[in-house]
Order: structure tokens, then C-alpha cells, then sequence
């Protein structure tokens, strides 16, 4: 079993007029289900405006020096992100098809390294 | 040491051999270990003893099954020194042995791994330049340094790609397998694609090593034929076979012996290999009898109307037109309208040639301006086609090509 993350890549700016928000995410919530369904959900979420960001750089030593804003400055920005773990790439990749489609968005997807749960102790 | 006088096993024989039966051996030793990488040493480690023993032994009676044989057993010995870290292989290679239903010293032609093997290296997750590049390391059985060499690029360049489109492999876990019913058509193209660019890229006049490039063009047929056993139910991988053996059986007349091209009009047919196309048109037969048309059916179908017809004026061209009319509906390309347009202008005359090529937007392409070149050329309009033939030079980057196109523009009466 591996875990994936999906990242879902927004542009700046408020969402254009003509989106449905309430339609994108039924769609979005109909993936889940399934998502759920095979046994394959960790996690997902969407994330706040990026003007809320705040970044910490290295600064002297280990200090962290805080800066307002996002780590880069770029017209489009990780918007949301969906966590699953599955142990067939194809069966990911289908998902992240189905949330492109729902929402239109360019769509990452990376696996976490090794196998198993990222979020636990490594067994090996 | 005594010598046994039957064998005599040269290395060439061996070499062949082991070029032959690289893919099977490794895909199956995928399957049983799980990791490319771990297949590849192991099958190479038994390339390394067969080296060694097969010039005094003989041939075994199946050379796919002892390297595969070989190859698992180093890979067992090799995995149970290495201990516990590689335990999940272990295991995975025990059982698989264990449920192996094949004699234990020699397996005879076992289960054919190779389609779940070109479907992994042609995934969709990877570019189609670590495509090619896996599918000939590992189906093919190149190196790294021929691949490299043959596409052009430098050898570190190569490695590093292969090296990536593994470890992505690896890292995303894609999938060993033939892909479901519902995303084969479109998990299918890619692979014919990967062996088409193959071919094109062996077929191509430029300025590369011929040879190696020949080598591309047989290791291409050589893999279509592959595809073409495995899945003798996808009329687009026999298309894909005919066009390749239908192009290939020109190859000989494409170029003259100074290494200048040949038009198809000028190519002495007596030349073309007859063997080549009868099996070529068997397979257009064959794959049109399932009528379920695609593009390379399609463009086998046309090559087979050149190669039925004995002189280039006894081309069936109307059958041309209705065959890109057959693929326009499937594939509305320029590319393919361009081409449609040089087959009406020898049904219906230059100028309906002409008109029909003048609308297309293919500015950017050498083939839009040498079609126009010639289409004003036999339409008398010299100074036009003068012009045309100087644009098309400036697009083109193969050596080849540009001489045959200055000495195309060369040729035309001259204009006071």
C-alpha cells in the first residue's frame, strides 16, 4: 500500500464568475465517496488564500525569520490537497482524473516515500 | 580441458541469442522479484555464465528458459546473502518459485510477460522520451551507449533517463500489469505510438549514423511482431506491423547511392522487397476483415495501394483519396489533409491540388511548402515554386533533405 498525495493547483484571484462552487464541490464529494469506498482516504482539504500564508526562512543559525505570504510568489497556487493511499497507481491516477474533471484544475500527483503509512513509524 | 567437438557456440550466436530473449527473461523476472533493477543484474548475471558455458556445452534446448532459470537462481542466492533488508523479495521470489509449475531445472516457454512489461515501460505517468527509452532497454535488450547513439544524445544524457523513468517507476508504484478492458485503447496507443517513433526515427533521413538507424528500424519491426503475437486480436497492432513492413520494404530505393532521396514517383519498383509487402498486405487484409478501422490500418491500407501498383502512373489514386478520407474521419490533422490533398491533385489535376493545399494552415511545415513547390512546378508557375522550394530549405534541418530539395529547385527551368 502506498500513500499519494493529490495537490489541486488554483489560480490567484477570486474563482472566475461563471463557476458553479456549489456544483464543484458535489462532484468533488461524489470522488470522495468513492475514494472512501475502495478504502483509499486519508485525508483532503482545501486551503485558505494565500495572502494568509506565512513563510519562515532560514535566518542566523536556526532562527526562523517570519515573512508575510507564501513561500513564492506565482499566479497559480497549491489550492487543496487529498491525501489516499491504494496499492494500484492506475486506480490514483483515476481519482485525480475524476477531480480534474470535477473541478477543472491542473492536478499533481506524488507519492510519499516508501511504502505503507507515512504517517507512522517505519516498520522496516 | 577437454573440448566437446559438436557445440561451437560462437559469442556473435550468444550476443544474438541474448538480445533475442532479453525481454522475456526480464519481464519475467520482474514478476517474480518485483524490481527492474534487481531483474536486469540477475538476467544479466546469467548472460555472464552463459558466456562462459555455453561455447563448451552447446545451446541449452531452450535459452529463453535456462536464463530465466539461471537468472532466478542468482537472484534467490543473491537475496538470501543480502539478508533481511531485501526479505520482501525473498519471499515474493520464494513463493513465486514455489507456485511455478515449471520443471525445476529448465522452464519451457513459460508465461508471457513481455505485454505486461511494454505496458509498464510506455505508462502514461512517463514522457514518451523515457518510453522509448525503457521499452528498448528493456524489450530490446540495447544498451544504454546504442540507445543513446542511436537517438543521438549523449550517453549520460540516455542513462539518466532511464535511471528516472525506473526509480518513477518504483516510487509510484506503477503497476505490472496489461491494462483493464476500459483503459486499454487509450493505454494501447501509446505503446504503438513508442514503436511507431521508433521506426520513424530509424526511418528518417538525417544525418546520423545509417547504420545504427537501420538497427531502429528492425528492432521497431522486431517489437510490432512481439505485440502483434501477443495481442493477434488488435486490428491496429497488425495494421501497425503492415505499415511498418510496407515502409520498410522501400527502404532500399528511399535513398540512391550517393545518399540522396528518391521520390516515391522515381523509386525503381523492381527493388522493393517482395517479401516484405506480401506479408505486409496479408496483415492489411487480416486486420480490415475486423472492420474496426484506425489510423494505422489506414495508412497501412495506402501503403499497400503504392506497393500494388507497378509503376507510379499505375497507382490506384482514387483509392489513395478515399483511404484519407477514411482517416481524416478518424484523424482531422493538417498533416493528414495535406497529404489527401497530393493524392486528389493526381486524380483531379495540380490546380484542385493546389487550391486544396492553399487552405491549409501549414506554414510552419517544410512538407506544406515542398507539396506547394511542386504543385506550381507542374502548374508552370516557376518563379512561385522557386519560392516555395526556398521555404521549404529554410524549415528543413536534415543534410539529406536539403540537398534533395536544392537540387529539386535547381532543376526548374530557369526564370528571366
Amino acid at each position: 500500500m502506498k500513500t499519494y498525495l493529490i495537490s489541486l493547483m488554483s489560480a490567484d484571484g477570486p474563482p472566475p464568475d461563471d463557476l458553479d462552487v456549489s456544483q464543484v464541490m458535489g462532484d468533488l464529494e461524489l470522488v470522495n465517496a468513492d475514494i472512501r469506498a475502495a478504502g483509499g482516504w486519508v485525508f483532503a482539504g482545501g486551503l485558505a488564500d494565500t495572502a494568509s500564508a506565512t513563510t519562515l526562512r532560514p535566518g542566523r543559525g536556526r532562527e526562523a525569520v517570519l515573512t508575510d505570504g507564501p513561500f513564492v510568489e506565482v499566479k497559480e497556487h497549491l489550492g487543496g490537497i487529498s491525501v489516499v493511499k491504494s496499492n494500484d497507481y492506475d486506480q490514483v491516477i483515476g481519482w485525480a482524473r475524476r477531480i480534474h474533471a470535477a473541478t477543472g484544475l491542473p492536478i499533481e500527483v506524488r507519492p510519499f516515500m516508501g511504502d505503507g503509512d507515512p504517517g507512522m513509524p517505519a516498520t522496516e | 580441458m577437454s573440448r566437446a567437438p559438436e557445440p561451437d557456440v560462437t559469442s556473435t550466436a550468444i550476443a544474438a541469442v541474448f538480445r533475442e530473449e532479453h525481454g522475456r527473461a526480464v519481464s519475467v523476472l520482474i514478476r517474480a522479484l518485483g524490481d527492474i533493477e534487481l531483474a536486469e543484474d540477475a538476467v544479466q548475471e546469467a548472460f555472464a555464465v552463459a558466456v562462459e558455458r555455453w561455447p563448451t556445452d552447446g545451446l541449452p534446448p531452450s535459452p529463453a528458459g535456462w536464463l530465466i532459470t539461471t537468472a532466478r537462481n542468482r537472484a534467490i542466492d543473491r537475496l538470501r546473502r543480502e539478508g533481511s533488508r531485501t526479505q520482501r523479495h525473498t519471499d515474493a521470489l520464494l513463493l513465486y518459485a514455489q507456485h511455478d509449475e515449471a520443471p525445476p531445472r529448465e522452464e519451457g516457454p513459460v508465461r508471457d510477460d513481455r505485454l505486461r512489461l511494454i505496458f509498464t515501460c510506455c505508462h502514461p505517468a512517463l514522457g514518451r522520451p523515457a518510453q522509448v527509452a525503457l521499452t528498448l532497454r528493456l524489450l530490446g535488450g540495447l544498451t544504454t551507449a546504442e540507445i543513446a547513439r542511436a537517438f543521438l544524445v549523449p550517453e549520460a544524457t540516455m542513462a539518466q533517463r532511464v535511471v528516472r523513468a525506473k526509480n518513477k517507476i518504483r516510487d509510484t508504484g506503477i503497476p505490472y500489469r496489461v491494462p483493464h478492458d476500459s483503459d486499454l485503447p487509450e493505454r494501447l496507443a501509446a505503446v504503438l505510438a513508442v514503436i511507431y517513433l521508433v521506426f520513424t526515427e530509424g526511418h528518417r533521413a538525417t544525418s546520423g549514423d545509417t547504420l545504427v538507424r537501420t538497427d531502429l528500424c528492425a528492432e521497431a519491426i522486431r517489437l510490432a511482431r512481439v505485440l502483434a503475437e501477443l495481442m493477434p486480436d488488435e486490428p491496429e497492432v497488425t495494421g501497425l506491423l503492415a505499415l511498418l513492413l510496407l515502409t520498410d520494404a522501400r527502404r532500399a530505393t528511399r535513398t540512391d547511392t550517393s545518399g540522396q532521396l528518391v521520390l516515391l514517383a522515381d523509386q525503381p519498383r523492381e527493388r522493393w522487397d517482395l517479401r516484405l509487402i506480401a506479408e505486409g498486405h496479408a496483415l492489411v487484409r487480416e486486420s480490415l476483415r475486423r472492420n474496426a478501422p484506425g489510423p494505422y490500418q489506414i495508412q497501412a491500407a495506402i501503403n499497400a495501394v503504392h506497393a500494388d501498383a507497378l509503376t507510379f502512373a499505375e497507382t490506384d489514386w482514387r483509392q489513395v483519396v478515399a483511404l484519407y478520407d477514411q482517416l481524416l474521419a478518424i484523424a482531422p490533422t493538417d498533416v493528414v489533409r495535406l497529404n489527401r490533398a497530393v493524392a486528389v491533385a493526381e486524380v483531379e489535376g495540380p490546380a484542385v491540388g493546389l487550391s486544396l493545399v492553399d487552405a491549409l494552415q501549414l506554414r510552419d511545415a517544410a512538407a506544406w511548402h515542398v507539396a506547394r513547390a511542386d504543385l506550381l512546378r507542374r502548374l508552370g508557375a516557376t518563379s512561385e515554386s522557386v519560392a516555395a522550394y526556398d521555404a521549404a530549405i529554410g524549415l528543413t534541418a536534415s543534410g539529406p533533405e536539403r540537398h534533395f530539395l536544392l537540387a529539386r529547385r535547381n532543376a526548374l527551368p530557369r526564370v528571366d
